[in-house]
C-alpha cells in the first residue's frame, strides 16, 4: 500500500485489469473442470496441441482455445510456510468497514470466492443481515476475518497451525493443521470454515507448492478463513473484497500510516473512525479485531430484502 | 461383604485365604459371555470399517458442519473422561478416608478408569481432521493451548491410573500363575511375565502398599485436571452455554457422579454371572455405594442449578437463544429427560433403603450412565447452533445437527471397545482383589506361600 493516492489508484487500475484477466482464466477452469476454478492466462507458447478446451468470456461468449495456450498463473507473490510467519515490515493492516454504503450487492463474496477456489458452501465472507433491536432498521453487514489482535483461535491453536504475524494478519497454516477445529470453537464470529472433503480444485493447483499466503492449495482435514489476500497486499494492492466492491463500502490500508483506502478515496483511519463513529464488533469480548465498522446511518441506499440466496 | 473375621490361627487364615482366591479366579466364558463377546466384536467391526472410510472420505461421513463443529466424538470423549473418575474415587478418595469397605471395589473401578481413558485418547484421535499429524501436537505442541494441557493431563492420569491397577494386580497374577491349573499354555507364559517374578515376599507387599498410598496422592490431583482441563476446551471459549466460570467444578462433579454409577452396573452385572461374587459384591456394598451415589447426585445438582438457573434468571442476550432451546425448544424433551430421569429420579430411589437394594440400585445407575452421555451431547452441540452472529448463507444443513450412521457407529464402537477390554480383563484377571482384602484386616496375604513351602 502507499499513502500517495495517486499509486493507490494506479495499483487499483491494474488490479482491475488483472482481474479481468484471472477472471477470463477462472471461467476456464469452471467449464473445464466441474465445481473448482483455475487461475490460467494465454501464454505466447506457439505450438498446438490440437486439443481444444472452451472458455467463456466475461462478456459472455463461448471461444475455443487450443489446450497449450493455457497455462496456470504462478502466484507471484505468496510465500512458502517456512516465510508466511514473517509479516509484511512496518505494516499493521486495517479494514473499515461503512455500513451506511453497503446494499448487500455480494459482490465482494463474488471475487473472494473465485480467488480463493471456493466452492459455495465455504465462504471466507459473509454479508450478514443484522437488525440490533426490533425497532431499528436492518442493515447488511459484510464481515471477513476480523484478523483480532488478540485473536482467539490462535490462543487455543494446539499446534500453532494458526498464527499472529506483525503486520497484523491471522493466518493458517494447512499443513500443520492437525484439524482439531478447537480454533473454530473458540472463534465468536463464525469466521472459520472446514474442509470436510477432498477439496474440489484444479489438478495443477495440487502441484504448487503451498502457501499460507494464498491458502491454496487447499487441504483436506484442515480450517480455513479469510486471509486478506496477502499476495495482493505483497505487490501493493487490495485484497479482492475491496476492491470488487461497487459502492466503496471496504476501507482497507494501514494503521502505521494512518491511510485506509476503498479504491476511490483514500482518507485518514483514524480522521474516519472518529467521523463517521466506527466500532468494532462485539468490542466487549476484548479480542481487538482489526476491521472497524462505521455504523449504517444516512444510507446511500433503502435497505432491501435479499431476493434469493446469491451463493 | 465376606467376613474376614481374624482367624484363630495361622492355618485357618492360610486356608480361608485360598479358598477366596479360588473364588475369583477368572473363568472361561459360558454361553452368555460368549455372546457377549461376540456382539462387541461386531459393532467393533462395524465402527472401523466406518473409521476407514471416515479416513477415506474425511470428516463429511459426519453430520458436522462448520455450524456444528464439534459433535459426538466430542461429546463422547468427555463421557469417556467422566467415566474414567471413579478410579481416583474409589481407589484415592476412598481410600485415603479409610474406607474398609472399598477393598473388592477397587479393581473394577480402576479397570473402567483405565479403559474409558484409553478410549477418550482415541476417540479424539477420531475427531481429528488429520490423524496422519497427531505428532504435531509434539513437535510443534503449545503450552499456552487447553489441548496440550489436555494431552498431559490425560496421559498422566492414564500412566497413573495404569500402575494403580497394575501393582496390587501383582499378588493376583503371581497367584494366577502358581496355582491355576489346566490352562492353555500361552495363558500361563502370560501371567509368568505380567507377575514380574513377585516371589510373596513382606518386603514385595511393603513396597506395593507403599507405592499405592503415593499414587493414591498423586492421583487425586490429577484426576481433578483432567476433568477440569475437558471442561476448559468449552469454557475457554466465548459461547454462550460454555462461557461459564461453574463449569470445571460441575464437570468434576458430573464425572464423580457417573463413574460411581458405573461401578454399580458393573458390580451387579459381574455378580450375576459369577455366582461366588455376590459374598463379595454384598448388598451392604450396593446400600454404601447408593448412598454415595446420592451424595455425588445433590452435589451435581447443585450445580445443575448454577449452570442453568442462574443465567435462566437472568436470560441475558446471547445466552438466552442457547437457554431457551434447551428449556422449552427443541432439545427441551432431551434436557428435561436427563435432568429428570438420569438425575431426579435416581435421587429419589436411592433416597430409601429399599431403592438401595442390588436390582433397583442398577436400573438407577443405568439411568444416570445414559442420563450422563445425554448430558454430555446437550453440552457440547447446543450451544454450537447459537454462535454470536446468526446462521446467515449457510447450507440448511449447518442449521442443525444430526449424528450420521458412520458417526454413531464410530461412537458405539468405541463404547463397545472400552466395555470389551473390560470384559477381557475379567475374563483373564481376578476382578477382586483378595490380598488388599485380607491385608486391610491385618491377614498377612503372604502366609499362603509359607504354607505351600510347608507342604
Amino acid at each position: 500500500m502507499s499513502n500517495n493516492k495517486e499509486d493507490l489508484e494506479k495499483n487499483q487500475d491494474n488490479d482491475s485489469g488483472r482481474r479481468e484477466f484471472i477472471r477470463l482464466g477462472v471461467l476456464a477452469a469452471g467449464l473445464t473442470i466441474a465445481g473448482g476454478g483455475l487461475q490460467k492466462v494465454f501464454s505466447s507458447e506457439p505450438s498446438v496441441s490440437g486439443e481444444k478446451i472452451n472458455v467463456l468470456t466475461p462478456d459472455g461468449k463461448v471461444v475455443s482455445v487450443d489446450a497449450s495456450h493455457m497455462k496456470a498463473a504462478e502466484s507471484c507473490c505468496a510465500a512458502p510456510s517456512s516465510e508466511a510467519r514473517q509479516g509484511i515490515p512496518g505494516k499493521k493492516y486495517v479494514m473499515v468497514i461503512d455500513l451506511s454504503r453497503c446494499k448487500d450487492a455480494m459482490k465482494c463474496q463474488k471475487a473472494c470466492q473465485k480467488h480463493h477456489l471456493l466452492p459455495s458452501q465455504d465462504k471466507y465472507l459473509k454479508v450478514y443481515k443484522m437488525q440490533d433491536s426490533p425497532e431499528a432498521s436492518p442493515y447488511w453487514m459484510p464481515k471477513p476475518c476480523l484478523h483480532c489482535d488478540k485473536p482467539p483461535c490462535v490462543k487455543v491453536c494446539p499446534v500453532d497451525a494458526t498464527f499472529k504475524r506483525s503486520d497484523g494478519l491471522v493466518l493458517i497454516d494447512n499443513e500443520r493443521c492437525i484439524g482439531c477445529r478447537f480454533c473454530m470453537a473458540a472463534c465468536p464470529y463464525s469466521t472459520r470454515t472446514f474442509n470436510w472433503d477432498e477439496p474440489i480444485q484444479p489438478e495443477n493447483y495440487m502441484d504448487m507448492e503451498y502457501s499460507p499466503e494464498s491458502s491454496t492449495p487447499r487441504k483436506k482435514g484442515t480450517v480455513e478463513k479469510c486471509d486478506f489476500c496477502p499476495d495482493m497486499l505483497k505487490q501493493g494492492k487490495l485484497p479482492h473484497c475491496v476492491s470488487a466492491c461497487p459502492n466503496g463500502v471496504y476501507y482497507f490500508g494501514d494503521a502505521n500510516e494512518d491511510t485506509v483506502c476503498n479504491g476511490d478515496e483514500t482518507v485518514r483511519f483514524r480522521q474516519l473512525l472518529k467521523d463517521k463513529a466506527g466500532y468494532r464488533y462485539l468490542e466487549g469480548l476484548g479480542t481487538e479485531p482489526s476491521v472497524y465498522y462505521l455504523p449504517a446511518v444516512n444510507r446511500l441506499f433503502p435497505f432491501e430484502e435479499r431476493s434469493s440466496n446469491p451463493s | 461383604m465376606k467376613d474376614l473375621i481374624k482367624p484363630e490361627n495361622e492355618t485357618e487364615a492360610i486356608q480361608m485365604l485360598h479358598r477366596y482366591n479360588e473364588d475369583v479366579l477368572p473363568q472361561k466364558f459360558g454361553k452368555a459371555g460368549k455372546t457377549w463377546v461376540g456382539i462387541l466384536l461386531v459393532i467393533i467391526a462395524f465402527g472401523v470399517y466406518n473409521y476407514i472410510q471416515q479416513i477415506r472420505f474425511g470428516l463429511s461421513v459426519t453430520g458436522l458442519s462448520d455450524t456444528v463443529s464439534w459433535g459426538i466424538y466430542i461429546s463422547n470423549f468427555v463421557f469417556f473422561v467422566a467415566v474414567s473418575l471413579v478410579g481416583s474415587l474409589i481407589t484415592a478418595v476412598l481410600y485415603l478416608l479409610n474406607v474398609k469397605w472399598r477393598a473388592p471395589l477397587t479393581r473394577i473401578s480402576e479397570v473402567i478408569a483405565v479403559s474409558a481413558i484409553m478410549f477418550a485418547g482415541l476417540i479424539i484421535i477420531v475427531d481429528m481432521g488429520r490423524p496422519d499429524r497427531v505428532l504435531n501436537m509434539f513437535m510443534y505442541g503449545r503450552i499456552q493451548s487447553p489441548i496440550v494441557w489436555d494431552v498431559i493431563v490425560v496421559m498422566t492420569y492414564m500412566t497413573i491410573s495404569f500402575l494403580l491397577l497394575y501393582f496390587p494386580l501383582l499378588p493376583s497374577i503371581a497367584y494366577c500363575r502358581d496355582f491355576m491349573k489346566n490352562i492353555p499354555k500361552w495363558q500361563h507364559k502370560m501371567y509368568s511375565i505380567l507377575s514380574l517374578g513377585w516371589k510373596n515376599r513382606p518386603a514385595q507387599y511393603k513396597v506395593v502398599e507403599k507405592a499405592i498410598t503415593i499414587l493414591s496422592v498423586m492421583i487425586i490431583p490429577v484426576a481433578l485436571s483432567i476433568h477440569t482441563v475437558t471442561s476448559w476446551l468449552f469454557a475457554t471459549t466465548y459461547r454462550p452455554g460454555w462461557d461459564s466460570t461453574n463449569f470445571g467444578a460441575y464437570f468434576v462433579a458430573g464425572a464423580f457422579m457417573v463413574g460411581a454409577a458405573a461401578v454399580i452396573a458393573a458390580m451387579f452385572l459381574l455378580r450375576k454371572f459369577y455366582v461366588r461374587f455376590d459374598e463379595y459384591f454384598t448388598d451392604k456394598h450396593f446400600d454404601r455405594m447408593g448412598r454415595l451415589l446420592v451424595l455425588l447426585s445433590f452435589i451435581y445438582l447443585y450445580f445443575t442449578v448454577n449452570e442453568y438457573f442462574i443465567p435462566g434468571y437472568k436470560m441475558k442476550g446471547e445466552e438466552a437463544a442457547h437457554l431457551r432451546e434447551l428449556f422449552t425448544g427443541i432439545y427441551a424433551p432431551m434436557f428435561w429427560s436427563v435432568q429428570i430421569l438420569g438425575m431426579i429420579v435416581p435421587i429419589i430411589v436411592l433416597l430409601f433403603k429399599k431403592g438401595r437394594k442390588p436390582f433397583p440400585i442398577f436400573i438407577m445407575s443405568v439411568l444416570v450412565i445414559i442420563g450422563a452421555w445425554f448430558k454430555r451431547y446437550l453440552i457440547v452441540i447446543p450451544t454450537m447452533l447459537h454462535p454470536f452472529l446468526p446462521l446467515q448463507q449457510v447450507a440448511e444443513s449447518a442449521k442443525h445437527y444430526s449424528p450420521t450412521m458412520a458417526e454413531w457407529s464410530i461412537t458405539s464402537a468405541s463404547l463397545a471397545g472400552a466395555l470389551l477390554l473390560i470384559t477381557l480383563f475379567v475374563r483373564y484377571f481376578p476382578i477382586i482383589s483378595i490380598w488388599e482384602l485380607a491385608e486391610e484386616r491385618d491377614i498377612p496375604h503372604h502366609t499362603i506361600y509359607e504354607h505351600l513351602n510347608d507342604e
